[in-house]
């Protein structure tokens, strides 16, 4: 392969991994809402189930697109990856993907099966599918990436997926990754929530974001633990000189988050806990580099041709002239806290 | 049932599913957008109350579309891994810009269901025109996808390497424009008459207001012009596709035998075992005329290629008979309507045969649109790509593959019966607004 096809499908690697990056910030908080919605307790229940249906309303569709467009960016730079990954990974993808198709569908059920004001916020049986879908579909996306970490999936010397054990996705270290996962994007929904809410229901979320900020911590160093001995590879990848800075300027922000729940500086913690979790994925991206899923997918021995990737890296700019001032649009009108119209 | 059986099943499912929505989110929003627009020409309140009730609809429909849609751009790859390593390969970009353009119609659905009160009135119908023109273009994109598979181009298997030559070839192939065209129009024809008829039904029960004679003109506008220009577009893939794929071509008219002056069959059934269509009305010279614009031009059959080439004629032949009788209906139901408005204007209204004839058409685009994807699809088996790979060849080795179909299955038909249950509620809460 020579230099300039390197080049193309390194830039195509980088973009997929920003597509991880904002769908876990966007859509991944979104996961969150489903799950406070579930475990939503005390007396401001109802107040709480309302913030996040107020919250994720309008943005849930677009937030969710960020993963069509992961899938799309892999499926077409690297497909023989993505073929390989299917095979490997043919249940746990397929029961991420029933969360997936039963979180969207029930959030809306949810609102249109009541026409009257508020009515989301009672118990149904749509609002828990909702929950119980928003917290089991990223415990299987964490396991699909404990997986891929853990250097399990394997090629033949046709290409052939080699059988992967089912006990695989069930090992100790790719279900600590699924947990890591769900509660990543609790933490990140109650800090979102925070800064949504006023007053006593604020409060609720900032315990909700102390406790899964806790949880947070301690699965990640579980984690961490466990690849020493389980992902071996990944865990020497992730202290290389490559990537350490990323992934300590990473628990930098994740403490940083943690400080500003605690003293109540909202705004912050929105900031340095997005930071914490982008930060966290570019060191993930960084660390694997330059595999799709190590030792037998090397990017470039799975790319696509180089005249199809350069296509596709091309259109990126293209579309995000459209997408970025969209979505900017989208976040100032229902995020910015305000009821102003915008110019006419 | 094997494992290839219940892959192709779930795909059936999968996709007859999500094609409703998908049509829904290309038609519906040219519908909201024009009572919208005229709301605001007007100020009139009940083109306005009509735009907020489809648009509740919208919301609803499109949730469900992006959510089923999502299983497919999964499944493709799940269900058949070496497929979509080739299709990624060479025509993945294709599916990058209909990634754009599903992308804003996401945000502007965000923008629209929940912007009423947040945007001033003209930004929120420009925001309505973002998504019914990135509707119409992601369903444009993904026929370039489906495009190739009839005609695969822009690439070479250079000993078992994919060599891609030219990544917009398929744009440059007319059978991608004349699928683009066909389809869309399909769409747009689906949704106006299923709206129109839903009306007209309740134009029988109640006598038609403003707000419901207007629920039925703005459909019957779009549907009628669609309905009658879609004849030509039909044509016109069809002679396309007897040039590229003549046995696709020859499962749909029941054409076993070559032969000149090949008649045009209207109906009946073949009979694969006799190698012979019965029960057809036969119009003799008809079908090479059509595929040729002569009558003595030869028509090649079945028997040009071997058995194990043929697609399953009987679900195509049929499935062909039924979306053109679907689209002949539609044309007819569209020209009495003008003729019938022409002359007695909203008295229009009072004419209970034709009302009840376009309550009866509710569903028959939808069937159209079904029915022409099975041609499309059934007609080109037994090739995943035509010529290239086949079907079975691209079936995952993974295990699971029936109790997954079964539980898809199951969810579809959950969905599909709390959407129906959801419309039906919409539909009896009281509408918005001043009505007379």
């Amino acid at each position: 392969m020579d230099v300039s096809a390197k080049w193309w499908t390194d830039l195509a690697a980088l973009a997929a991994l920003g597509g991880i990056v904002a769908y876990a910030l966007f859509g991944g908080a979104d996961f969150g809402g489903g799950v406070w919605d579930l475990f939503a307790l005390g007396s401001r229940k109802k107040e709480q189930r309302l913030a996040i249906q107020r919250a994720m309303g309008p943005v849930w569709e677009a937030n969710h697109v960020w993963l069509i467009f992961v899938l799309v960016v892999v499926f077409t730079c690297f497909p023989r990856g993505y073929a390989a990954l299917g095979e490997a990974l043919f249940l746990p993808f397929h029961l991420a993907l029933l969360g997936i198709v039963l979180r969207g569908a029930s959030f809306i059920f949810r609102s249109y099966q009541n026409t009257a004001p508020g009515a989301a916020a009672e118990t149904s049986g749509w609002g828990i599918v909702f929950g119980a879908a928003s917290t089991i579909a990223p415990v299987l996306m964490g396991t699909a990436f404990g997986v891929v970490t853990q250097g399990r999936i394997g090629l033949g010397p046709e290409g052939e997926v080699l059988a992967l054990h089912p006990a695989t996705w069930l090992s100790r270290y790719a279900v600590t990754n699924g947990l890591l996962a769900l509660s990543s994007c609790a933490y990140l929904a109650a800090v979102y929530l925070t800064n949504e809410t006023q007053g006593a229901l604020r409060e609720d979320f900032r315990q909700r974001a102390m406790f899964a900020g806790t949880t947070t911590a301690a699965l990640a160093g579980l984690v961490l633990l466990l690849a020493r001995r389980d992902a071996p590879w990944f865990f020497g990848q992730l202290l290389s000189e490559r990537t350490a800075p990323l992934v300590g300027l990473g628990l930098v922000c994740f403490a940083a988050s943690g400080w500003a729940v605690l003293t109540r500086h909202f705004r912050l913690s929105r900031l340095f806990a997005a930071a914490e979790v982008a930060l966290l994925l570019l060191g993930w991206g960084v660390a694997q580099y330059p595999y799709l899923a190590y030792p037998a997918m090397r990017l470039d021995k799975v790319a696509a041709p180089v005249a199809t990737v350069r296509f596709l890296v091309l259109t990126l700019p293209v579309g995000g002239l459209l997408l970025v001032p969209s979505l900017w649009a989208l976040l100032r009108v229902f995020k910015s806290g305000s009821q102003s119209r915008l110019p006419a | 049932m094997t494992s290839l059986a219940a892959a192709r099943l779930q795909m059936t499912v999968s996709l007859a599913f999500h094609m409703v929505f998908a049509a829904i989110g290309i038609g519906l929003p040219l519908l909201i957008v024009i009572a919208e627009g005229l709301y605001l020409r007007s100020g009139q309140k009940h083109y306005l109350a009509l735009a907020k009730r489809w648009a509740k609809v919208m919301g609803l429909l499109f949730a469900v579309g992006a959510v089923s849609g999502t299983v497919l751009s999964f499944e493709l790859g799940l269900l058949w891994p070496r497929y979509m390593e080739l299709l990624g390969a060479v025509v993945g970009h294709i599916f990058g810009l209909e990634g754009y353009a599903f992308f804003l119609e996401a945000i502007f659905i965000g923008l629209y269901v929940y912007g009423w009160d947040r945007l001033s009135p003209i930004v929120h119908w420009w925001c309505g025109v973002v998504i019914a023109i990135s509707g119409m273009l992601s369903g444009v994109f993904v026929l370039g996808v489906n495009a190739w598979m009839q005609v695969p181009v822009g690439f070479q298997l250079e000993g078992g390497q994919v060599v891609v030559s030219d990544p917009i070839a398929i744009f440059k192939h007319p059978l991608w424009a004349y699928m683009a065209w066909h389809s869309t129009l399909a769409c747009y024809t689906a949704v106006a008459f299923a709206v129109a008829g839903w009306y007209a039904r309740q134009a029988l029960r109640g006598g038609a207001n403003a707000y419901t004679r207007t629920a039925i003109i703005i459909p019957m506008v779009v549907g009628s012009i669609c309905a009658i220009l879609q004849p030509l577009s039909g044509d016109a893939l069809a002679k396309y596709v007897f040039q590229t794929q003549p046995v696709k071509f020859a499962a749909m008219e029941g054409q076993f035998q070559t032969a000149r002056h090949a008649p045009l069959r209207i109906g009946g059934w073949p009979d694969e075992d006799a190698e012979v269509t019965r029960f057809a009305i036969e119009i003799p010279g008809g079908l090479s005329f059509l595929a040729t614009r002569d009558p003595a031009a030869e028509v090649p059959g079945l028997d040009r290629v071997p058995r194990s080439d043929w697609p399953n004629v009987g679900v195509t032949h049929l499935a062909f008979q039924v979306m053109v009788a679907s689209g002949v209906a539609l044309a007819v139901l569209s020209v009495w309507f003008w003729l019938t408005y022409a002359r007695a204007g909203n008295g229009l209204f009072d004419r209970r045969v034709l009302l009840g004839a376009m309550a009866l058409a509710t569903p028959v685009g939808f069937i159209g649109l079904e029915a022409g994807w099975f041609v499309t699809e059934v007609g080109r088996q037994p090739w995943i790509i035509q010529g290239v790979m086949r079907t079975h060849e691209a079936v995952t080795p993974a295990a699971g593959v029936r109790p997954l179909f079964v539980a898809f299955s199951a969810v579809y038909l959950l969905l599909a019966a709390t959407v129906v249950v959801l419309l039906r509620r919409l539909a009896s809460a009281p509408i918005e607004g001043a009505l007379h």
